[in-house]
C-alpha cells in the first residue's frame, strides 16, 4: 500500500498500490509532493496499475497534482488506469484535459 | 412494504484510517446478497464518499462518531443511513452541485455526484449545528435466495 517513486530523463513515475481514498491521498501526495518539488521533472506519471479502490479522493489528487504540474510549465499524464475505475474518471471529467 | 431481513448498526471516531474501515464492514455485511463485483464497487465508493464528508466537512473541527445503520430488505433493496453529529450543511442543494467543494483544492466536490450516480437513491438531512444524515439506497438484483 502507498506509492514508489523513480526518476528517469526528467521524468517522474509515481506507481500508486492499494486504495486511494482521503486518508491514504495524504501521505500519497506528500511523498509524491516533496519528490518532484526536488527533482522539477518535465513530465509526471501517475501510474494506477495497482490502484484496487478509489473514490474522489483520487481525483482530487489527479487534479492538484496537475495544476501542480502546469504551474511549472511541466505535464501530467494518468496510465493504466484499471477498468472497474473508468466509470469514476468519466463522471469526473478529468478526461478532457488530455491526461488520462 | 417490504421486510428487513437484516440489519447492522456500526459507529466509529470520525478518524480518517476508518474510511477502510467502514466501506469494508458495509461491503461485508451486503455481500449476503451476491452483488455483483461492480455493485459491490460502487456501495464501497458511495459509502467512502460520505463517511468522508463527515470526516471533512461534519467534524473539521475535531473527532466525532460516525454512525452507520444499513438494512436489506426481502426485496433485494439495501438501505444505508451514514449520520453525524457535526456542523450540519448550510445549503444542501449546494453542497450536492458538482464540483462544489469547501474542502480546498485537494477535493474535487464530486463527493455526491458519485453517490447519486452509484446508487439508486440518495437522501441528505441536514441541520445546522446538529450534524447530517445520508441515506443511500441500492437494489441488488438477486441471483440466490438465502435462508431468509
Amino acid at each position: 500500500m502507498g506509492v514508489s517513486i523513480s526518476c528517469k530523463n526528467n521524468v517522474v513515475t509515481a506507481c500508486i498500490d492499494g486504495d486511494i481514498d482521503h486518508h491514504t491521498a495524504k501521505d500519497i501526495r506528500e511523498k509524491v509532493d516533496s519528490y518532484i518539488v526536488r527533482t522539477s521533472p518535465k513530465l509526471l506519471i501517475l501510474d494506477f496499475k495497482e490502484v484496487q479502490f478509489m473514490d474522489t479522493s483520487g481525483i482530487g489528487l489527479i487534479m492538484g497534482r496537475f495544476k501542480y504540474m502546469k504551474s511549472v510549465n511541466g505535464k501530467m499524464k494518468v496510465e493504466n488506469i484499471p477498468k472497474r475505475l473508468e466509470r469514476m474518471m468519466k463522471l469526473s471529467g478529468i478526461g478532457k484535459l488530455g491526461i488520462i | 412494504m417490504q421486510n428487513v431481513i437484516n440489519e447492522m448498526n456500526i459507529n466509529f471516531f470520525s478518524r480518517s484510517y476508518n474510511e477502510a474501515f467502514a466501506r469494508a464492514v458495509v461491503s461485508a455485511f451486503v455481500a449476503q446478497l451476491d452483488p455483483t463485483i461492480d455493485e459491490l464497487a460502487d456501495i464501497k465508493t458511495a459509502v467512502s464518499e460520505a463517511v468522508t464528508n463527515c470526516i471533512v466537512h461534519g467534524y473539521k473541527n475535531g473527532i466525532g462518531k460516525i454512525y452507520i445503520t444499513s438494512k436489506i430488505f426481502s426485496n433485494g433493496k439495501i438501505l444505508i443511513k451514514i449520520k453525524d453529529k457535526g456542523c450540519g450543511i448550510d445549503n444542501v442543494e449546494q453542497a450536492m452541485e458538482p464540483l462544489f467543494t469547501t474542502g480546498g483544492s485537494e477535493r474535487s466536490g464530486l463527493g455526491f455526484a458519485v453517490m447519486q450516480s452509484f446508487m439508486d437513491k440518495i437522501k441528505v438531512n441536514s441541520k445546522l449545528g446538529k450534524g447530517t444524515t445520508v441515506t443511500l439506497e441500492k437494489f441488488i438484483i438477486r441471483r440466490q435466495v438465502g435462508n431468509e
